[in-house]
């Protein structure tokens, strides 16, 4: 049964897709394409039209496609150890030219299909079918894949042009995130984590193409203090000279500002669509909210991402006012679900969730994406504050505070082994939101892309203690 | 009538039941040391079965718990986690007791209680060190049998530190002491503190309230209990029904359903 998904979503959906498109439009017209961090100031590339792609979206969309894998071996190969964060990994591989790819038998042309995959066959009363000769279940042709093998874009450029380099070239994986264009330049802010700085710095030097960064210090205090407004906007200066000799154009300060408006909008309509699971029971599932999080890191300086937020919303008070929910279960418990989900294994995430009828109400993305600033200044304070340049006190008092607005009965934590910085203090922050919120919470270990950190078994028993310790606790 | 009920605790390393008559009185209990996925659990139902001359069909409810349970889908009646049974086996045994450590075979949880009821817990990382798995690897090595390890620490002499991060490094760690001749005893002893000092680690992070009670096999190990107890400065109360915790609290639970 396939989902009906609402106008918000579908809009949601198309704003990530053209940002895409256009990349790739961009290259193909010899223009300039950029990677960029997800909380590097983004009004600055819109000031200059440039096209930007983003790696940590993009090795999302890899991992959850299943492919994290095979992109975080490539790239442990190529020297990089796997402590690192997964989404280095993938993206460190991607620039290297390295692509996953379906395996072509050259003879006949045709990809070669991995028996061991594809869902069994129902009938149409929806029974399995047995195969006769073998004894076991059939598999439904529509959902068997082909083998993924790594291959090499840069290799495969280098072929003459002709049937080989044709097949190879489309045998890369064709979802989105495994084909967008090599950048042209980087735009680095270690806001998000210092991890950042050398995975960006690495692609410069492997591609060879100019590095802007911007520096960020870790903030010890909960207000930011004037000296670092000072020092960051020396280099949001800088930056801004840099993209000027970078694309031979003078700063263009009013699409600087249209930017900015944008991104404010982007800001407050996506806190309100948030705002929505204060609701009990509420109108979604907050599990949604990570997958809306990709409008918000690739188009959040764009109209179109603060529009269709806004229709989203429009939907979510249509479920209000209707009583429905996009939750497809009732909904008995509700969480924090804190850190990124394991997007490789997202249906084992969601599975004993949905048993026990646990929503996510609240993620800490809400109120770490949600800045809105009226000046300069303002702003540059609002990139100081991303989850892991925070200090821990800041960060629990916006963790704790979703949680009284979003009525939790428990926290579930993601220790996840590719980010150091997020799971560190995680014990700490979890005794914290016991003891001010008398709340139950429970931690498991995963990663965000790469599914050999993570035990369904171990996660299962988790969960079902954190709900059993919810019931107590109500009771 | 008497209410009778089962619990069946399916571990990595063992199974467990408990036949319990009216929720109070043990009538029957079952082990067999292989855990999930293997005949452990069938034979431990039929085990105890027959040691409380019963047939299935005489249980009012049957719940069974561990890393195993959902195998059991259709011989039970209910799943839940062993984290709840641990803390309502172990309310049962030490009606006063606010802090449960539980090493199973491949994880380490503890659990903090109140009223009888579990309110919060926490359990180790994916990494088997300061588990039940880690002592069975550390017996080989030394070619002892892991119920000796307590009796054989309690005679060391000397102060010898292993690693308390990973068990492969523990592993070769041990490996270079018995090179250098150390006394397998003292390396016991080691072996006991580093677990100790894992669980310890774990402890600090829920709290330590009185009473403490360690369940699950590892607790007869009077080594590890010696050296938590020490570490953590609090007293431990173990029961001689410590492996059957897990199966009693299940067998308790089912009680209260077999009740509604
Ligand atoms: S914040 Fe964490 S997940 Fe994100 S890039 Fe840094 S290490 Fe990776």
């Amino acid at each position: 049964m396939a989902k009906e998904v609402s106008p918000g979503v579908l809009a949601l959906r198309k704003v990530v897709d053209d940002v895409y498109a256009d990349a790739r439009k961009a290259k193909a017209e010899g223009k300039l394409v950029g990677w960029s961090s997800s909380k590097f100031p983004c009004e600055l590339a819109e000031a200059f039209d440039l096209n930007v792609m983003y790696p940590e979206n993009q090795a999302a969309g890899i991992a959850a496609q299943r492919d994290g894998e095979i992109m975080c071996q490539a790239a442990e190969d190529l020297g990089f150890d796997n402590d690192i964060c997964g989404y280095a990994r993938i993206s460190l591989a991607y620039a290297a030219g390295k692509r996953a790819s379906r395996k072509i038998d050259f003879e006949t042309g045709e990809f070669v299909i991995d028996p061991n995959s594809g869902k069994p066959l129902k009938d149409e009363n929806g029974n399995i079918v047995i195969d006769e000769a073998t004894g076991k279940p059939k598999k439904d042709p529509k959902t068997m894949k082909p083998y993924i093998v790594l291959d090499d874009i840069h290799e495969i450029e280098a072929l003459p042009e002709g049937r080989e380099k044709e097949l190879r070239l489309n045998a890369i994986q064709p979802y989105k995130q495994m084909r967008i264009p090599q950048p042209d330049f980087v735009l680095c802010c270690n806001n998000i984590c210092n991890c950042m700085t050398k995975w960006y710095e690495n692609i410069a030097r492997m591609c060879n193409i100019p590095l802007i960064m911007i520096d960020v210090p870790y903030n010890n205090t909960v207000e930011v203090n004037d000296d670092y407004v000072t020092y960051i906007r020396a280099q949001f200066d800088n930056a801004i000279k840099d993209l000027e000799k970078l694309t031979g154009k003078k700063f263009d300060e009013k699409k600087f500002e249209e930017a900015c408006k944008h991104a404010n909008r982007t800001a407050q309509n996506w806190l309100k669509v948030c705002d929505y699971l204060q609701y009990k029971p509420a109108p979604m599932s907050g599990f949604d909210l990570f997958n809306h999080m990709a409008d918000v890191v690739t188009a959040r300086g764009k109209s179109a991402a603060a529009d269709a937020f806004e229709l989203l919303e429009k939907d979510l008070d249509k479920n209000i006012k209707e009583g429905t929910s996009t939750l497809p279960f009732p909904e008995q418990y509700r969480v924090m679900f804190e850190g990124i989900p394991c997007w490789p294994k997202l249906p084992n995430l969601f599975k004993p969730l949905k048993k026990n009828g646990v929503n996510v109400t609240a993620v800490v993305y809400a109120p770490a994406f949600g800045f809105v600033y009226n000046n300069y200044d303002e702003m540059v304070k609002a990139y100081c504050k991303a989850p892991n340049s925070v200090c821990i006190e800041q960060g629990v008092d916006w963790r704790e505070g979703i949680c009284r607005d979003n009525k939790v009965d428990g926290v579930l934590v993601h220790y996840n082994r590719s980010c150091k910085p997020w799971s560190g203090y995680m014990a700490e922050m979890q005794r914290r939101f016991t003891r001010d919120l008398g709340i139950p919470c429970a931690g498991f270990d995963g990663d965000q892309a790469d599914p050999r950190n993570f035990n369904e078994a171990q996660y299962e028993t988790r969960v079902q203690g954190l709900v059993e310790a919810m019931e107590a606790n109500k009771k | 009538m008497s209410i009778y009920t089962m619990g069946i605790d399916v571990g990595s390393t063992a199974s467990k039941c408990v036949i319990l008559k009216d929720g109070k009185h043990i009538i029957a209990k079952s082990l067999v040391s292989v855990g999930t996925g293997t005949s452990g659990p069938s034979r431990a139902i039929a085990e105890v079965l027959e040691n409380a001359d019963m047939v299935r069909e005489e249980m009012d409810f049957v719940l069974a718990t561990g890393y195993g349970r959902n195998s059991l889908e259709g011989l039970a009646d209910m799943q839940m986690s062993e984290l709840s049974c641990h803390a309502k086996g172990a309310s049962f045994l030490f009606p006063n007791v606010r802090t449960v450590i539980d090493i199973g075979g491949q994880d380490v949880k503890v659990i903090e209680i109140e009223n009888g009821m579990m309110k919060n817990f926490v359990m180790n990382d994916k990494c088997a060190a300061g588990t039940g798995r880690f002592l069975d690897v550390m017996a080989r090595v030394l070619e002892v049998r892991v119920e000796d390890l307590g009796m054989l620490g309690d005679e060391s002499t000397k102060e010898v530190g292993i690693s308390s991060t990973c068990t492969v490094f523990a592993e070769s760690e041990v490996i270079s002491q018995l090179a250098v001749g150390t006394d397998k005893r003292d390396i016991i002893n080691g072996i006991h503190k580093s677990v100790a000092a894992r669980v310890v680690g774990l402890c600090h992070r829920v709290g330590v309230r009185d009473q403490v009670v360690m369940t699950g096999g590892v607790a007869q190990n009077h080594g590890i209990v010696k050296a938590l107890a020490s570490q953590l400065q609090h007293e431990i109360h173990t029961s001689p029904l410590t492996q059957y915790n897990g199966a009693l609290g299940a067998a308790l639970f089912a009680f209260q359903k077999a009740n509604k």
